[in-house]
């Protein structure tokens, strides 16, 4: 069967032209990943933009309720599928590896694909609102459960401002999960908060390796 | 009958992949596997995999791809793996580990200071 009829709508959209595109380096050969979870106008996309060097780019899955990717037509019909849309950007570390750095939904409804999408994730950083508190509790909730290193990063949004205890108790957050202030616009300041994370993912595994021998993930 | 998404899309999705809309455990493509061209399109060739082609000449990764061509990431990695097992690609995984690589963190905080 020949789709050449079907012609893909990226042949009008300029950003898909190879002048437009920043191609990595010939010798990157390891992706990682790092995702930011948040509710919804958390700042999700706006703290991609700010450390990513291409402009944010989205794309989409579609899967059934039961969390696999649809089947067939019939499947698609039958079934309730949900197109969850994620933003995404990029950042070269050198010349072998590239961080790739998903924004995603954190709301309940959205969770039953992350052991699809973002399965082998460095970690994640909740990005919240403290106006919205209680967007985050799910997030950390399946972050926790799922073992995944994480860390909290309150996005000022010139609102209240609340001592770290206060966001602390109302998150019921666990005292070694580290808790920033930033402002997602910022580069220099997701920057941070990126640096946060991968530090603690560090000590963390440090801490695992000198332990007992553990399960992970 | 409700069709779920983007109102036209599935059937041109399962003509791209001639019904297949599986990209299962077996599928090797992760999010941020990098897939490079090992060779140019050709006339006749599946418009798709041309694309892939034309952007896979420096290594882009699967989750790139599936935005560069507006597709849903598990239709990309069907057609990924039709393209792999012709041998028009090669794809470099990224390096799975129960527990991070030490040496792979200090390369990332090392990137990410250097910003």
């Amino acid at each position: 069967m020949d789709s050449a009829t079907s012609e893909p709508r990226t042949t009008s959209a300029p950003r898909t032209t190879s002048e437009t595109r920043t191609p990595l380096d010939a010798s990157a050969d390891n992706g990682l990943k790092i995702v930011i979870v948040g509710g919804f106008g958390a700042g999700k996309t706006t703290m991609v933009r700010s450390v990513s060097e291409i402009r944010p780019l989205n794309t989409e899955e579609t899967m059934t309720r039961a969390g696999e990717a649809v089947d067939d037509v019939s499947g698609v019909r039958g079934k309730t599928a949900t197109t969850v849309a994620f933003d995404f950007g990029r950042i070269t570390l050198d010349s072998h590896n590239v961080l790739y750095l998903f924004g995603a939904p954190g709301q309940e409804r959205f969770w039953f694909l992350w052991d699809r999408l973002f399965s082998g994730t460095l970690g994640a950083v909740v990005l919240v609102d403290t106006r919205r508190i209680d967007d985050s509790w799910y997030a950390i909730d399946r972050l926790e459960k799922h073992g995944t290193p994480f860390i909290v990063a309150c996005n000022d949004f010139g609102g209240p401002a609340f001592t770290p205890e206060q966001i602390r108790e109302a998150l019921d957050l666990d005292p070694h999960v580290p808790l920033v202030t930033c402002d997602a616009r910022s580069r220099e300041s997701s920057k941070l908060v990126l640096i946060t994370l991968v530090e603690h993912i560090r000590a963390l595994y440090a801490d695992l390796s000198r332990a007992p021998r553990q399960e992970l993930v | 009958m409700s069709r779920p998404g983007r109102d036209d899309a599935p059937d041109r999705l399962y003509t791209l992949t001639q019904g297949r809309s599986r990209s299962g455990p077996d599928n090797p493509f992760d999010l941020v596997t990098l897939v490079v061209a090992e060779c140019d399109p050709v006339p006749g060739m599946q418009s798709e995999h041309a694309a892939i082609l034309r952007l896979t000449g420096r290594p882009a990764a699967v989750v790139e791809i599936a935005a560069e061509l507006e597709l849903p990431v598990s239709i990309t990695r069907i057609l990924l793996s039709d393209l792999l097992a012709a041998g028009r690609v090669s794809a470099r995984h990224p390096r799975k580990a129960a527990v991070p690589d030490p040496d792979i963190l200090e390369q990332v905080l090392v990137g990410l200071r250097n910003l």
